[in-house]
């Protein structure tokens, strides 16, 4: 059986639940180490590569999404605040290969918060956008996206 | 006839119209010139579209703006779809991990 996952959208805020079943310590080292976090964190078949990556307060990860056709989105997650085995949070961006961040594109603030559940692990991912502007980007983004997927299917459909 | 945004993205090219507006507001003629069509067939559409209500026309000086109203489109497109659609592929992929990892 798999886990559902609950997702909330409210104002300039995102929130993503999921409970995994596997204790604290089990699932808390694949968040937060790179050779762990790149065997899931990209949807296939995309695979993520991280560059760098510093676990601590002031540290960062820089990391790429590489596409099956060569193609490399660069994303940067900061590190502000870390209390092991319960939360960290810090932010989240678009940037060039050498981590300066694309300010033209969105920029998050998260905060990933894990609860232990005798043997199975709570974890609720919480983004808050950094601006109305940006929160619209990325609903025009989706809303691009969303339409895309579906015209796709409308087009197989249709073209049965 | 009252239209909806089911009628506006039955067809092909009204579909073709919409993305290109998630990208920017176009006037009707760079909308011609960008789908190699007449500029009164485009003008059709952008009708078609505006009575279905998923855009809006934006009128300065001689031309005439159009704009996608995202609002509109959530009824088909709901735009977190993306976003669930990263976030359940990654947790299945950590499930299958944590799975084998027991």
């Amino acid at each position: 059986m798999m886990n559902d996952t609950k997702f909330t959208q409210d104002g300039n805020t995102l929130t993503v639940e999921r409970t995994f079943d596997a204790d604290l310590d089990t699932v808390w080292p694949y968040w937060t180490e790179a050779e762990l976090l790149d065997l899931w964190w990209a949807p296939k078949p995309w695979v993520s590569k991280t560059k760098e990556m510093d676990f601590r307060e002031g540290g960062r990860r820089l990391y790429a999404m590489c596409g099956p056709e060569g193609e490399e989105h660069w994303c940067l997650a900061t590190y502000t605040r870390i209390i092991p085995k319960l939360s960290f949070s810090g932010k989240d961006a678009f940037c060039n290969e050498e981590g300066f961040i694309n300010e033209e594109l969105p920029v998050s603030t998260y905060t990933n918060t894990f609860t232990d559940e005798v043997g199975k692990t709570h974890v609720t991912v919480l983004s808050v956008y950094a601006s109305e502007e940006h929160l619209k980007q990325i609903i025009d983004m989706g809303v691009k996206e969303g339409l895309s997927m579906i015209f796709d299917t409308l087009d197989e459909i249709l073209s049965k | 006839m009252r239209r909806d945004v089911f009628n506006a993205i039955a067809d092909p090219t009204r579909r073709d119209i919409l993305l290109t507006l998630t990208e920017d507001p176009h006037n009707v003629n760079a909308l011609a010139d960008r789908f190699d069509m007449s500029r009164q067939a485009v003008s059709q559409h952008v009708k078609y579209l505006h009575e279905c209500g998923v855009i809006t026309i934006k009128k300065e000086g001689r031309e005439r703006f159009c704009m996608l109203d995202p609002q509109a489109l959530t009824e088909v497109a709901d735009w977190l779809e993306p976003f669930r659609k990263l976030w359940e592929q990654r947790f299945n992929q950590l499930d299958q991990l944590l799975k084998n990892k027991k």
